[in-house]
């Protein structure tokens, strides 16, 4: 039992985490039907930004509070280099742009950071609560609560404001969206930005906990896409419901099966969604072979 | 002339659905355009409001230019369209979708114009937090003339909003369009029901795969046998 509950902890924090890639695929989704497979690396960005910071001597809220802007800076110039000026070119081509960037952006963190681990203090200390004989780290509250607020807020954001209700708007139909006055390539870009800065909050939020490096970004996208599209592409709660469903059966299958399999358990999933459930969980739309 | 086109093309590819259109409305006018299936209407109407190019000829509106213009500015100019097919926003509600309607007058009164589109179209206020999606299609049209409607617009643009209505309905929407014009409101009208149309509209225009080949005041239309054989069936 107490197994089985430390299992479910540590597959509620990286399933956080995939929940907050996943929520940035499907903004972007929403907005432009473009994967943006550059996802993860917003994730690196906010982990790796923000342990150069502090180690530059920055204090720590203000070096996390400025690697989020550093991504979503890096996410608007995603937009206005690579995307904008590619309007009008097919999803494909503009899928096969993010790809790029993504690898563009590993590269770029290689020489402006390094190719070592590093990890972040935890937030509120590393003693573990314990819980029915399982341990819990504070700083898994931290991811939680963190995902929790996101959700919450893009939630108020997108059916309380009518900026939100714009985007969902464009979502819905782009060519009434249009007709009614909105400007779908804000939309894009705060899509862009928004993503950015959301990939960039769970790499601050996870990093004490699962280390960061110029390269985690290319799982992380991986294990969102299988989230986002396990949870029904373009739904939000789906994006959150597949994200932390991804990381408890990985932490589960690590911990019961082996370790080795852990990597493997998202492209199991992703297949399983392509052939017996193209629309996801929560009925998103139907996942096209790209 | 409140819009101008001169000499307007458009492509869709290598098909050319535009070749070469002039028309005019002027200001308080109801005009009426007619013509087959893919004679260009609806082309015509995306290209006014800017979300299909241009690939020649220009189009003025109000004294500028604005053949280039992105169709949000044109929205904030005061043009808006009903577009074909109703597009409303399905999955939200048809409070939502006109409030969205005034999404270039932020800062306006957006309750003192919703009220007024309820007053419009009392149905839309019963229904005001059912999703737009589970309306019947008149239901479906008049909330889609109200959206427009919120972005008080000067010129409005309608892509046949009778299509697919029972002829009661159709009737309905058609004396709503004409009360907008008793109501000072400029008014370009395309519709495939053109016996209605022409006998509302003060002008007419006749399109014919892209060119428009007649024009003329609404009764004289009515009145011409080319019409009278091609599109009312005489
Ligand atoms: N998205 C598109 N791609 C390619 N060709 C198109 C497209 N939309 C329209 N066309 C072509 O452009 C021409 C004009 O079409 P348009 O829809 O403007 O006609 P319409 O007069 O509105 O017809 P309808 O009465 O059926 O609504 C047609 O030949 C049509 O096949
Ligand atoms: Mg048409």
């Amino acid at each position: 039992m107490s197994e089985f509950l430390q299992f479910l902890f540590s597959g509620l924090t990286v399933g956080a985490v995939y929940a907050m890639v996943a929520l940035g695929f499907t903004i972007i989704y929403n907005a432009s039907e473009v994967i943006n497979f550059a996802q993860g690396e917003f994730v690196m960005i906010g982990g790796m930004s923000s342990v150069f910071l502090l180690s530059a001597g920055v204090p720590l809220p203000l070096a996390m509070l400025a690697a989020v802007v550093i991504a979503v800076g890096i996410g608007l110039a995603l937009h206005a280099l690579a995307i904008e000026p590619a309007r009008g070119a097919s999803v494909v081509t503009l899928i096969i742009i993010t790809i790029g960037a993504s690898i563009l952006l590993r590269g770029l963190a290689q020489v402006v950071f390094d190719r070592q681990f590093h990890s972040l203090p935890a937030f509120s200390g590393d003693v573990p609560i314990t819980i029915a004989g399982a341990a819990l780290l504070p700083q898994t509250l931290w991811v939680l609560g963190g995902a929790l607020v996101i959700v919450l807020a893009l939630g108020w954001f997108f059916t309380r404001t009518l900026t939100g209700k714009a985007v969902m708007a464009t979502a819905h139909n782009r060519l009434a969206a249009q007709l009614v006055g909105v400007n779908v390539r804000f939309v894009l870009m705060l899509s862009f930005g928004l993503s950015a800065g959301i990939g960039a909050i769970a790499g601050v939020l996870v990093t004490p906990i699962t280390l960061t490096s110029y390269d985690v970004g290319t799982m992380l996208a991986l294990k969102g896409f299988a989230a986002a599209i396990l949870g029904g592409l373009g739904s939000a709660a789906g994006a959150v419901l597949g994200g932390l469903l991804v990381g408890i059966a990985e932490a589960m299958g690590a911990g019961y099966v082996s370790s080795e399999y852990k990597d493997a358990i998202a492209f199991v999933i992703i297949l399983l969604v392509l052939f017996f459930l193209p629309r996801g969980l929560l009925g998103g739309k139907a996942a096209e072979r790209v | 002339m409140l819009l101008q086109t001169r000499g307007l093309t458009s492509h869709y590819g290598r098909i050319q659905a535009l070749k070469g259109v002039d028309i005019a409305v002027g200001e308080g006018e109801l005009v009426a355009l007619v013509g087959a299936n893919g004679a260009g209407k609806t082309t015509l109407l995306r290209t006014l409001s800017g979300v299909q190019p241009a690939s020649g000829g220009s189009v003025a509106y109000s004294g500028a230019d604005i053949t280039a213009s992105a169709p949000y500015r044109r929205v904030a100019l005061g043009i808006a369209q009903v577009p074909e097919g109703r597009q409303v926003f399905g999955p939200m509600s048809v409070e939502d979708n006109l409030r969205l309607g005034a999404y270039r007058r932020r800062g306006d009164d957006a309750e003192g114009a919703l009220e007024a589109q309820f007053a419009r179209f009392p149905v839309l206020k019963q229904r005001r937090a059912q999703a737009a999606g589970t309306l019947s299609g008149g239901e479906q049209q008049m909330l889609a003339m109200g959206r427009a409607l919120m972005a008080r617009p000067r010129l409005l643009l309608l892509d046949e909003p009778s299509m697919g209505l029972a002829p009661k309905i159709a009737e309905q929407i058609l004396d709503i369009v004409c009360g907008l014009r008793a109501d000072g409101m400029t008014v370009f009208l395309v519709e495939q029901n053109a016996f209605a149309a022409l006998s509302i509209a003060d002008r007419g225009y006749v399109l014919e795969t892209g060119r428009v080949v007649l024009e003329g005041a609404g009764r004289d239309l009515l009145a011409d046998e080319q019409v009278q054989q091609a599109y009312l069936g005489v």
